[in-house]
């Protein structure tokens, strides 16, 4: 003869687990919502947040970049094509500055190895396109993101600097 | 005007259709509204918000579904059996459908008033099992014939259940007529006269059999997303999923439906000075509906071989036992024939 376990079977055929679980889920029912309301609702960002890159300016407007290639050097990805030659008063400025978006996995290296800041990742994570083509990012559309983003990128530099 | 709706024949079957659209014009709107519904409390339980974009707090979300749902790509398996693989989704959508023709809303609310109604529901109901066999066999892919199968053997296993669950009802009765089921639940006691008190045990069992007859969760096997994918449906887009989609949301609002009627009193309104009336049934339909959508957010998914044992190991006896229960206090007239409510003059 078996033993028969009653407390189990009480709450087996009571549906013990099911109300229980019904109680759970009315509380969660009307519990406030953890999500956020995306488009119009935003997480907060770190200071630190690697983004959309930027090439930045100074502000008499000249640009940072100094054509050092040690973003290219350092980008593990290799999405960074740099050719520089000297400009007509004599710096070295660079003659084409690619990133390639698909390739870049936004690790950071191309910001730290920066000597001038000029190469930085903004606080823009909503820069997806519709065609592969337009995330083959060149010189002019960086430095229209350094300045489209100049405010939030100086901001967060100078909220970082403390603790470098 | 009268005579040529009553005496006519031209007439008489216009008048059929247009009392046919008027029971399926707002079962359809509902449906969109349940459907938002459901994902609505999913949605609430899991602390997430839910569909809320389209229109005012996201009402129109079923709208803008089925207008994506029409417009998209009708994608045919090439090894598929075309004829058989569009019929099921249309088996299933019309079997749905043609249930609601003996479900009454209120007192002679009630397209076909037959006096084997719940006979009636119950037969279409085990036939919606074809749709999803033809459904799944048709489609000529291992997921969808594997849920097919999964869903046969449990729509059958549930409807003996079920089965007996109405028999202990009807017994009670005296009647299949589903208006009479609820005409005999009306009493001075108002909520404590209707079934669910008489037949108590058997409403959580005519609940859960409900949910493994409607393929819902915790007993959704055939469409098993982590296993099987979608199951049956795998094959099918735009309009014939969407047919699936209606049909299978439609048996659970019918359920809803026939839980209402059969254990919570119908139209009768739960308290005696209040009148009874067509709101009563949309309130305990929409009551069923929520705790269905609950149901499908708190449970996890069910074993095979659990499914199988709870259906014929522990659902059978315990409905087999109540009819044989019921049948002695009805036989018997114990407590006033509370079981048999034929002797109270009902």
């Amino acid at each position: 003869m078996t033993q028969v376990d009653y407390t189990r079977a009480a709450k087996y055929f009571l549906l013990q687990d099911v109300w229980q679980g019904f109680k759970l889920g009315l509380k969660y029912f009307f519990a406030p919502k953890a999500t956020l309301n995306y488009p119009h609702e935003k997480g907060p960002l770190s200071p630190r947040f690697r983004g959309e890159h930027a090439l930045r300016r100074y502000p008499n407007g000249e640009e940072r970049c100094i054509a050092c290639k040690l973003c290219e050097a350092v980008c593990p990805a290799q999405a960074i094509t740099i050719d520089a030659e000297p400009r007509d008063d004599g710096s070295r400025r660079t003659t084409r500055y690619d990133i390639d978006m698909t390739k870049c996995i936004y690790c950071g290296f191309c910001q730290e190895a920066c000597p001038v800041d000029a190469i930085v990742e903004g606080p823009n994570f909503e820069f997806s396109t519709e065609t592969r083509e337009e995330l083959y990012y060149d010189k002019e559309k960086l430095l229209e993101n350094g300045d489209r983003w100049e405010a939030e990128i100086a901001r967060n530099l100078e909220l970082d600097a403390p603790y470098r | 005007m009268v005579e040529f709706f009553t005496q006519t024949n031209p007439g008489i079957v216009l008048l059929i259709l247009g009392q046919c659209l008027l029971v399926l014009i707002p079962l359809l709107l509902a449906l969109a509204f349940l459907m938002y519904a459901d994902r609505k409390v999913w949605a609430a339980v899991q602390m997430r918000r839910g569909p809320n974009v389209v229109g005012a707090f996201g009402l129109l979300q079923s709208f803008a579904d089925f207008l994506k749902y029409i417009l998209k790509e009708i994608v045919v398996p090439a090894g598929a059996d075309k004829a058989v693989f569009f019929l099921a989704p249309m088996i299933a959508f019309v079997l749905a459908v043609i249930s609601w023709a003996v479900i009454p809303f209120n007192e002679g609310w009630v397209l076909a008033d037959v006096n084997v109604a719940i006979l009636y529901v119950f037969a279409v109901s085990s036939l919606e099992v074809y749709g999803v066999i033809m459904g799944g066999w048709a489609s000529n892919s291992k997921y969808p014939f594997l849920g097919s199968l999964r869903s046969a053997a449990q729509m059958i296993s549930y409807e003996v259940s079920i089965g007996l669950i109405i028999i202990g009802v009807i017994i009670s009765t005296g009647s299949m007529n589903l208006s009479d089921i609820v005409r005999a639940q009306d009493g001075n006691a108002g909520l404590f006269n209707w079934y669910w008190v008489a037949h108590f045990p058997m409403l959580f069992l005519f609940f859960i059999s409900a949910l493994a007859e409607t393929n819902r969760p915790p007993f959704d096997l055939p469409e098993a997303e982590s296993e099987l994918v979608a199951g049956y449906q795998v094959e099918y887009s735009s309009t014939p999923f969407l047919l699936f989609m209606i049909g299978e949301l439609m048996a659970v609002v019918l359920m809803c439906a026939l839980v209402s009627l059969l254990f919570l009193g119908g139209w009768l309104s739960p308290v005696p000075f209040l009148p009874d009336g067509v709101v009563w049934m949309t309130l305990k339909m929409a009551f069923c509906f929520f705790i269905f959508a609950m149901v499908k957010a708190i449970t996890p998914r069910y074993r095979y071989d659990q499914l199988m044992r709870l259906g014929w190991k522990v659902f059978l006896p315990m409905s087999l036992g109540w009819v044989v229960i019921v049948s002695f206090l009805a036989k018997f007239e114990v407590a006033g024939g509370f079981w048999a409510r034929w002797t109270m003059g009902v």
